[in-house]
């Protein structure tokens, strides 16, 4: 499917360029106005973004991990799914929650420490926020099993970063999706970075992509902030999976404009020069051109859209701010449908203490 | 009725469930057209095919981790972790995801999952093949943990682990995998997960133990009663929850207390027992509610595991010890 683009032989997708312009072997895979509609995506997610960030400096907000310089990865490939479609994330995936629809407020409200946040319902098929690097992508490789076992026309897709590729996990979900040859589209957002490591001293291969042909599985690499590379390898490995051709594995190629999150400070790891050439390369930027060289859009609409989404932002981080804390019995009652004696036991001495305590 | 072994009863349990549920599927090294490496998954592959019960690629993690996905999405996954010192591999993936899924997500996601394997030594094997780590899973909040004794409470209760709605971890004790036979019924039956069984009466002493350590624990009992002791004698069958209840009400009717187990005795099933007992049973004890178990030893290859696996003997001593305190 993928064979124009072998990563073994140093081929990247890319359909446009830094400069909004289609490359030779591009062209429009989205119309305007879906590029548009794409755009306004990238730009909600980054305005969030940013004053999540801000929020975290204010000391309004915990520790989080921007998504800066990443959106297209996001954006791109939800819009190429079915609502159907499953969705499993690691942590940096706010622009994904939000394509797929669920509020921002819930992102907001896990981050700001509240496990109430990832309470979010079965029907937006994605996955709780997952920290154990790479381990949820084996969770996708099973519901894909699921999926065909069930004989829904269903697929999933899972994030990993660079870094999660060195973990066992990660090649164990390759592995067990390659055997089995399931439904599942394993995407790598390769953004330079693991926390302070560089992408050259997770593995020797050349790219991460070609990682997949040593599990039987096809592997490709994109520009991963061209978000019409992003949507049509997704379609792609989508379609495939979808009509039983098993696997993909995606390389988007990336960059963390932000830092790895508010505790980090990247210019202990990289220089200013590198992150200024990268941000000629922003995903947002490249789209921008091209809507107004399209005149679908103008700088003007842009700073207002810009100031209306922070307004929207604003407003759900304040009902965040007024929400309440956790109850005692919240801590408690959700890890077994039923709670145990020994666990009511533990609530009830810890309530009757905040009784006598009044 | 049908005079099983426990791993028949275990596989028998498998069986009935199986063609009562569509939606379990049973997976792991070897479990296909083997049947495992001790025959307790046997047969399930020619009854209901290859989707659902099959050999997995050898990799622990991505068992446990493939089973998550599965239970998320509507499957019952009873996956088989093939000797007790291979869960390590995924013990990443069940403390960080299978114990906290549904309070992470505070309720959406619970995950009807079933993670088998036989535990425990005696049986003088190669290293990582006699661990007992029921007390590392009993520790994670999120966890259920389940160890039969008898070919009939191995089947009630791996049926009630399938249908529980949260996660079990379900040991076998390998040790007594073939040596007992007992009547099962042929058809599903469930024993409630959180219940100990009280399987001798006494007022001398109560023992609690569970697992393959219950065939000493009992023989100790038989030889006490020879000497006109009666000891009564509990097997708690289900870790976590542990059936507090039961316990203490034993020990309020006999004073005395001691847990019996093969795992390391540090941190160990017996210090949390002994905790309960002086919480709920302080006043009524005769004696030091006392603990018998494995050595904080990583346990001894073939030539040395004598010495560490707990005789009849030492159990009769140390019972003599309390009731003489």
């Amino acid at each position: 499917m993928f064979e124009k683009y072998d990563p073994r032989e140093g081929k990247r997708l890319q359909l446009m360029d830094e400069k909004g312009k289609f490359t030779p072997n591009g062209g429009p895979i989205l119309n305007d106005d879906e590029l548009l509609d794409a755009f306004k995506k990238m730009l909600y997610a980054r305005v969030a973004d940013e004053m999540a960030v801000s929020y975290q400096r204010q000391g309004r907000l915990l520790t989080y991990p921007p998504l800066k310089g990443q959106e297209a990865n996001q954006v791109g490939a939800v819009l190429a799914l079915k609502k159907t479609d499953w969705i499993v994330p690691t942590f940096r995936e706010h622009a994904a929650w939000a394509t797929r629809g669920v509020p921002l407020y819930n992102l907001l409200l896990y981050t700001y420490g509240n496990e109430e946040g990832m309470n979010v319902g079965k029907d937006f098929r994605i996955l709780p926020v997952s920290i154990p690097i790479a381990s949820q992508t084996l969770h996708a490789v099973g519901i894909a099993y699921a999926m065909r076992y069930k004989k829904e026309d269903s697929i999933v897709l899972t994030y990993v970063g660079d870094g999660g590729t060195s973990q066992g996990d990660f090649n164990e979900a390759l592995n067990f999706a390659g055997v089995w040859n399931v439904p599942v589209i394993i995407y790598i957002q390769n953004n330079q970075f693991a926390i302070s490591v560089p992408r050259f001293k997770q593995t020797a291969a050349k790219t991460l992509a070609e990682r997949a042909f040593g599990f039987g599985v096809e592997g490709v690499q994109i520009d991963g902030n061209d978000i019409q590379a992003v949507y049509q390898a997704v379609k792609l490995a989508a379609d495939k999976a979808r009509s039983g051709g098993g696997p993909t594995l995606i390389e988007g190629f990336t960059y963390r404009l932000g830092a790895h999150t508010t505790s980090d400070d990247p210019t202990k790891y990289r220089s200013d020069e590198e992150v200024k050439q990268w941000e000629l390369r922003d995903p947002i930027l490249r789209l921008k051109l091209y809507l107004i060289s399209k005149k679908k859009i103008t700088e003007d609409d842009i700073s207002k859209m810009t100031e209306q989404f922070k307004k929207e932002v604003d407003e759900i981080f304040r009902k965040v701010e007024s929400s309440k804390d956790p109850t005692p019995e919240d801590i408690f009652k959700y890890h077994y449908k039923e709670m145990p004696y020994e666990l009511k036991r533990q609530l009830n001495e810890y309530k009757t203490y905040l009784e006598e305590g009044k | 009725m049908k005079a099983l072994t426990l791993l028949q009863a275990v596989n028998d349990a498998l069986k009935v469930e199986m063609s009562n549920d569509k939606n379990i599927i049973v997976y792991g090294e070897d479990v296909g057209v083997e049947g495992g490496v001790f025959r307790a998954t046997e047969g399930l592959q020619k009854l209901y095919g290859e989707e659902r019960c099959f050999d997995s690629p050898l990799a622990e993690s991505g068992i446990v981790g493939t089973a998550i996905g599965m239970a998320v999405a509507g499957l019952k996954p009873v996956v088989e972790m093939q000797f007790d010192g291979f869960v390590f591999p995924a013990f990443n993936q069940i403390v960080t995801h299978v114990a906290r899924m549904r309070n992470r997500s505070r309720g959406t996601w619970s995950l009807p999952l079933v993670i088998r394997f036989p535990y425990g030594g005696g049986i003088r094997a190669l290293e990582h093949h006699s661990e007992s780590t029921e007390a590392l899973f009993a520790h994670t909040p999120g966890l259920k943990v389940v160890i039969p004794s008898t070919p009939y409470d191995a089947k009630g209760l791996l049926i009630s682990a399938i249908r529980d709605p949260d996660p079990v971890i379900f040991a076998e004790p390998k040790r007594i995998y073939r040596s007992v036979r007992q009547e099962v019924p042929e058809e599903a039956y469930t024993l409630p997960i959180g219940k100990a069984n009280v399987v001798r009466v006494g007022d001398a002493l109560t023992i609690v133990s569970y697992g393959a350590q219950m065939k000493e624990v009992l023989e100790a009992a038989a030889k006490l009663a020879q000497e006109h002791i009666n000891v009564e004698v509990i097997d708690l069958r289900t870790i976590y929850p542990f059936d507090r209840q039961t316990i203490i009400d034993s020990v309020k009717k006999t004073g005395r207390f001691l847990v019996v187990h093969e795992g390391p005795t540090n941190f160990g099933v017996g210090a949390e027992l002994i905790a309960a007992v002086n919480e709920d049973a302080f006043l009524y004890l005769e004696a030091p509610p006392t603990r018998l178990g494995g050595f904080n030893v990583t346990f001894p290859l073939p030539r040395g595991e004598k010495h560490y696996m707990i005789s009849t003997d030492r159990i009769v001593r140390k019972a003599k010890e309390i009731i003489s305190y």
